[in-house]
């Protein structure tokens, strides 16, 4: 019934198969991989050069062009990967399992990212390293949640056993999400309030506006990147006794590494 | 004159953040914080390209060698 559905449905069901999508990630992470190194260039250069001065924090702002755009990766990145645990749990497609094991890493560490420059920000202008503080206690459970998504993965042998139980972690933990989210809204923080909202026009110069808005695309494109080169390795590996891998194109550019 | 000029002049102030290379690796005085945000991320990133490099070596080295298993022996 689900081979039928997916042999013949739209043109994306196709793509659900990992012999039909290695290829096609292959191409995808490469132009992927090079957007995001022009984004982040273009990005770099407005916040260094064309970004004027902080009036209030002088030039320790500039931390901002990547503390922000991996704090939105790491919940964006967390979403995804919540997202493909459900297809995967719902419609039982090899692929989405994957796909889940391979946000993982990148999301752990932009999660990493943010919460290091986050540190780094906060000693010159809160004046500690660190505060338990809503904002910053429940980034740092999102952390603890990708770690423990990797934990249980790699600790239960049988693949697809192991994407079910991460499935569950994986959407049992996205209620953090929101949590981080509004938690400088819903309490007290030490950690401002949002400077960029979907409502309303950002609290800052435009051109620092568009500074981060463009790291924002690279880390996003970046992302993209490593999570398809990365569920090509798992293909390979889960794969790896199947004809198309054994018998085709990658095991003679296997031969010729090996 | 008037408001183009004042463009222009903003844009000059804007333009210029750093008067030398020295001023720009200083950062006002906060070089720790913003350099050591910055070479973290990158080192990050580097780490997570050079991993996915290996372990995908790692996964087509194994296939070879099964493959190569298999054709030795009949």
């Amino acid at each position: 019934m689900r081979e039928s559905l997916i042999a013949s449905g739209p043109i994306w069901f196709r793509y659900a198969s990992p012999q039909a999508f290695f290829p096609l990630a292959g191409t995808l992470a490469r132009w992927f991989g090079a957007a995001a190194a022009a984004f982040c260039c273009l990005g770099l250069y407005l916040g260094f050069f064309v970004a004027p001065t902080d009036h209030q924090q002088g030039e320790a702002y500039r931390i901002i062009f990547i503390h922000v755009p991996a704090a939105w990766m790491s919940m964006f990145l967390y979403l995804v990967m919540a997202f493909w645990a459900a297809v995967g749990l719902i419609f039982n497609t090899r692929l989405s399992g994957m796909m889940a094991s391979a946000l993982a890493p990148t999301g752990a560490l932009f999660t990493f990212v943010a919460l290091w420059t986050g540190s780094l920000w906060g000693k010159p202008t809160w004046g500690t390293w660190w505060v338990w503080d809503a904002r910053l206690t429940s980034e740092l459970i999102l952390l603890f949640l990708y770690f423990g998504f990797m934990a249980l993965q790699a600790a239960i042998d049988d693949p697809r056993r192991a994407d079910k139980a991460g499935a569950l972690l994986a959407l049992v933990g996205a209620v953090n999400i929101p949590i981080i989210y509004f938690s400088v809204k819903w309490w007290n923080t030490l950690h401002q309030g949002a400077s960029v909202s979907l409502t309303g026009a950002p609290t800052m110069a435009a051109t620092m506006f568009a500074g981060m808005a463009v790291m924002a695309f690279g880390f996003w494109f970046y992302s993209i990147a490593a999570a398809l080169m990365r569920v090509r390795c798992i293909i390979l590996e889960r794969e790896r006794a199947s004809p198309w891998v054994s018998q085709t194109g990658v095991a003679n550019c296997a031969g010729r590494i090996a | 004159m008037g408001l183009a000029n004042r463009g222009r002049e903003l844009r000059r102030e804007n333009r210029v953040n750093w008067s030398s290379w020295g001023d720009f690796l200083a950062m006002g005085g906060y070089a720790f914080y913003v350099w050591g945000s910055y070479m973290v991320t990158v080192a990050m990133i580097a780490i997570e390209v050079l991993m996915l490099a290996r372990r995908k070596r790692g996964a087509l080295a194994r296939i070879g060698r099964a493959g190569a298993a298999n054709r030795s022996s009949p």
